[in-house]
């Protein structure tokens, strides 16, 4: 194979803040395959939606900005030197984004057909038929994307307004919107989040379902660990504006080889075991202002000895082939075993750590 | 829709009839009666008295109540005494020569209000926002009397060219019924320039202040993002996305400032003597021509209802979510 | 505790004004004025009504000695308008004083009591707005003798009806907040609690208004003196003056220009204090 779908390398977003310079995302690689699907996985506040952002260069400019050095390739192609115009033949081109909130992320004042047949049109993906018009002719194939990806009577709905549809048909019309002009790339900005579980299921599976029969590749954005067990082929576990773990969604939810993701992992309710006890990891995520020094979860880390506070790099870790994590444990990983690890929480809210007293 | 406006229109009644009415207690409770004030001390009682019952003043007071509330209907609004001329004729002349001044200033004021309003939220924080926000803010407290004498003054001086001398009084030159009809246009339209300018500049200034806020707040909304997430031109995400949603609460404004432009219209007809309503109810209350007086004030009553209840509507026909529900 | 929390909350609004730099403007412009205005007659070069052999200095341009020229009885145009100055801002103060009490004590009342009364008195507002404003100012001033009272009393009363619509929605909001429920329960009666917990969260944006409507009374009353059913001469108000200057505009311009101008600087001077006073009071906002 040549080159990847989309290469990051080196990805640099900071933000001028009254509190100084914010380094949302701060030096991360990696790369998506034509047809895959890769979650990027945190807690918010760790620079994931920022990533996404950059990678279309969708953000204001001033405040942020992206520093020199930042690499981001679409097949070979160099996007962060492109020209404007180039740019917009990517937007909804060759990559198309979604977005977390449905129900503001479509405009008020125009039909949902309209903003569909908007997409198309701007990418010209129709072939017209004879004697058809333009804009006939994207509006024929809005009607068929608002069918494809579900939404009933897709004839009436076209001139449907957002506010007369539930929060998941918007996010499948955001799909339909997004899909429609064929792109190679998807990124899903918490593309469930905003919608009750019920709703979040059907989108997960529409959206597999259309990528196995599109081919897109599926660059997915969460913090939710149960969406990804669902889905994604990889994982990139960021935190602190760095990618922390990387490896396959099995070898990860195996066995993790970041404090980190192991913290996540605990945190997250598993029905089946029917576990009562949650783990929680303490402290919250610092300011992209002010990272802590030497490795970045170090307050935050059970594991955490004086070999922290030189920064880690992103190595080969673990079994698994293609798995790597930013921590020194891969150098030493006896400490895990007479460590503490992540207390457990009652579901009261109470910590029963074992290293507390 | 349909309903909406029938409601909105039934809901406006009772505020029509307590317009009538309060006018009515107005100029009826005020110390001295309007005969009175008519006539200087020698005329004497008897013709007071005929003056008195001409206008129904010897009445009960229930009585002229109604005889007021029923001339609303018939369009009858007795006769005015300085202009020795029904009542009605005088607005008749003098309503449409306001209408006009006011829907011409209404115009200037959302189109240069909004133009000036969108750059400077296009161009947030530069030197032109800057600029244009104290400009805005010098304009917006001026007095519509004092721009207008100015006005006067800078386009009668000498040094003005000739070619962009424009007429600073009236609504039509002296020669007005010598000239061919397209002749008389322009002669019309330059006569507008001026006294529309006057009236609707602050206002606009206003306007343009609340169209930057506006759009700077739909530019930072997430359907924005999703517009330029589609590969449209930043041209086309302001001008078509941003705008037509920044535009929504700005059609509000009418409400506000239609009320603001019937008020000035007194002030700026009688500096540039237009022929309007405001000039008449002036002239009238100078005059002590009560029944003049009573109509104008009812009728900028029900022109502010009016213009209330075009904002409305026009707010239901642009928003989708009134519209449809 | 409260106090200090308030005297806290007051600290952080100077703080948060101070870096608005129109408003220091503004500021800076109404303390100059205010202050020209009271020293007035220890400023002003010239009697403002001192009539002295006329046909001499009459229509003189601004010079030296008349620093914004003389009218056509030869008084001082700027010793006028310092005088001026006195007029025009104490009937904007107590107007705007009138109206902001009436407006405070009708939407309280409405906001607190609700019901049929509110709904009175708010389709009483809505009425008082259904007329232009300066139609209600000269159809009112009309019927009375014209005098600085009368036309400071019909500012007041003709300016509250904003101020009543915000102090109402104020009081709704604030009264379903918890502590006034609290204070209910712990039965202090209800004259107790609009006094004690309600008028001060109102406070803010009542201040806010009425700043921005000291510059609207200025205009209405300027435009009430220049229609000559204001200020009456030969007491100098700035609308009397650009009207006294009307006639003789192409050769003086002089006389109607400078008071037109000390309008202009007032109602901004107002404007912008008022709207640096609603970004640094408001906490949403980042200035």
């Amino acid at each position: 194979m040549t080159s990847p779908l989309l290469q990051v390398r080196d990805l640099r977003t900071y933000f001028a803040t009254d509190r100084g310079e914010a380094r949302a995302v701060d030096g991360i690689s990696f790369d998506v395959r034509e047809g895959e699907t890769v979650a990027l996985v945190g807690e918010s506040g760790c620079g994931k939606s920022v990533t996404a952002l950059s990678i279309l260069r969708l953000l204001p400019e001033p405040p942020g900005r992206l520093l020199a050095g930042s690499s981001v390739q679409l097949r070979g192609e160099e996007l962060t030197s492109a020209a404007e115009s180039r740019l917009r033949e990517v937007r909804g081109g060759e990559i198309s984004m979604i977005f977390q909130e449905p129900m503001t992320s479509l405009n008020p004042v125009f039909t949902i057909g309209q903003q569909v047949s908007e997409a198309i049109r701007e990418h010209e993906a129709m072939s017209t038929g004879a004697g058809e018009r333009r804009g006939a002719a994207a509006r024929r194939v809005a009607i068929e994307w608002l069918d494809r990806v579900g939404i009933p009577d897709p004839e009436d709905r076209y001139g449907y307004y957002p506010h007369q549809l539930s929060g998941g048909m918007r996010q499948r019309v955001m799909i339909a919107m997004a899909l429609s002009t064929r792109p190679a790339l998807l990124i899903a900005d918490e593309p469930t989040t905003a919608l009750d579980v019920t709703v979040q299921r059907q989108i997960l599976e529409l959206l597999a379902s259309l990528q196995t029969e599109l081919g897109t590749a599926v660059l997915l954005i969460t913090h939710d660990l149960g969406v990804v067990a669902q889905v994604a082929d990889r994982v990139m576990v960021m935190y602190a504006g760095q990618i922390v773990e990387e490896a396959s969604a099995e070898a990860l939810f195996r066995a993790p080889q970041h404090p980190y993701t192991e913290g996540l992992l605990q945190a997250v309710p598993d029905l089946e075991e029917r576990r009562e006890r949650l783990a929680e990891i303490p402290g919250n995520v610092p300011r992209a202002t002010a990272w802590p020094t030497g490795c970045r979860f170090r307050p935050r880390c059970p594991y955490a000895w004086s070999r922290c506070r030189d920064v880690p790099d992103l190595r080969r870790s673990g079994p698994a082939e293609g798995s790597s994590a930013r921590c020194w444990l891969t150098d030493e990983p006896e400490r895990r075993s007479s460590g503490s690890g992540f207390g457990l929480r009652s579901p009261d809210g109470r910590r029963e750590g074992v290293g507390e007293s | 829709m349909i309903r909406y406006a029938v409601r909105r229109l039934l809901e406006a009644v009772p505020i029509l009839i307590g317009i009538v009415t309060l006018i009515f207690l107005l100029l009826h409770l005020a110390p001295g009666d309007p005969a009175t004030a008519y006539f200087n001390p020698n005329v004497s009682p008897e013709i007071i008295d005929r003056m008195r019952e001409n206008l129904g003043l010897d009445r009960p007071l229930h009585e002229q109540y109604l005889r007021w509330l029923r001339s609303f209907f018939t369009g009858d609004f007795g006769y005015s005494f300085s202009q020795h001329r029904p009542v009605a004729d005088v607005i008749r002349d003098a309503l449409p020569n306001t209408l006009l001044l006011s829907a011409v200033s209404l115009v200037l004021i959302f189109v240069v209000g909004c133009s000036v309003g969108a750059v400077q939220a296009v161009r947030q924080y530069s030197a032109l926002d800057n600029v244009t926000t104290f400009v805005s803010l010098f304009v917006y407290s001026m007095p519509g009397f004092w721009l207008g004498l100015m006005l006067i003054l800078a386009f009668s001086s000498p040094a003005m060219p000739e070619f962009l001398r424009l007429p600073i009084s009236g609504v039509t030159s002296v020669d007005y019924e010598f000239m061919g009809p397209i002749e008389r246009m322009v002669d019309r339209v330059r006569h507008l320039v001026l006294p529309s300018f006057a009236l609707g500049i602050a206002s606009a200034a206003g306007v343009a202040r609340y169209m930057r806020g506006s759009l700077l707040e739909v530019i930072g909304q997430d359907y924005i993002r999703t517009a330029r997430a589609k590969g449209l031109s930043e041209w086309r995400v302001i001008l078509k996305h941003a705008l037509r949603n920044a535009l929504i609460p700005i059609v509000s404004l009418l409400g506000l400032y239609l009320p603001l432009l019937f008020g000035g219209s007194v002030v700026i007809e009688v500096v540039f003597s237009w022929p309007g309503m405001g000039r008449a109810l002036y002239n009238a209350i100078l005059a002590r021509d009560y029944p003049v007086v009573m109509a104008a004030s009812f009728l900028f009553g029900v022109l502010v209802l009016g213009a209330n209840l075009l904002a409305d509507l026009s707010y239901a026909v642009i928003d989708p979510r009134i519209r449809t529900d | 505790m409260l106090s200090r929390a308030r005297r806290e909350r007051g600290r952080e609004t100077w703080r948060r004004f101070r870096r608005h730099r129109q408003a220091i403007l503004g500021l800076a412009l109404i303390v100059l004025l205010t202050g020209s205005a009271l020293l007035a007659p220890a400023i002003a070069p010239y009697d403002p009504d001192a009539q002295t052999d006329i046909v001499a200095t009459r229509y003189q341009a601004p010079s030296v000695s008349h620093p914004m020229g003389t009218d056509r009885f030869g008084r001082d145009i700027f010793s006028r308008t310092l005088y001026g100055a006195r007029i025009s801002l104490s009937i904007g103060f107590l107007a705007i004083l009138i109206a902001i009490t009436l407006g405070t004590a009708i939407g309280a009342i409405a906001g607190f009591f609700g019901g049929r009364l509110d709904t009175a008195l708010m389709r009483g507002v809505d009425l008082l707005l259904s007329f232009p404003r300066l139609v209600l100012l000269v159809v009112l001033v009309a019927l009375f003798e014209p005098s600085i009272a009368l036309v400071t009393l019909v500012l007041g009363l003709t300016g509250w009806m904003g101020v009543s619509r915000i102090v109402r929605g104020q009081v709704l909001t604030v009264r379903e907040m918890e502590f006034v429920t609290a204070a209910r329960v712990l039965g202090f009666g209800r004259t107790r609690i609009l006094a004690r917990h309600i008028l001060p969260n109102v406070l803010t944006p009542v201040i806010v208004a009425a700043t921005l409507g000291i510059g609207n009374t200025i205009l209405a009353e300027a435009a009430l003196s220049f229609l000559g059913l204001g200020v009456q001469p030969p007491t100098a108000s700035w609308g009397n003056m650009v009207a006294s200057g009307r006639d003789a505009m192409l050769d003086a311009w002089w006389i109607t220009t400078f008071p037109g101008l000390a309008i202009v600087f007032t109602v901004m001077a107002f404007n912008l204090v008022g709207d640096g006073l609603r970004d640094a009071l408001d906490p949403r906002r980042v200035a």
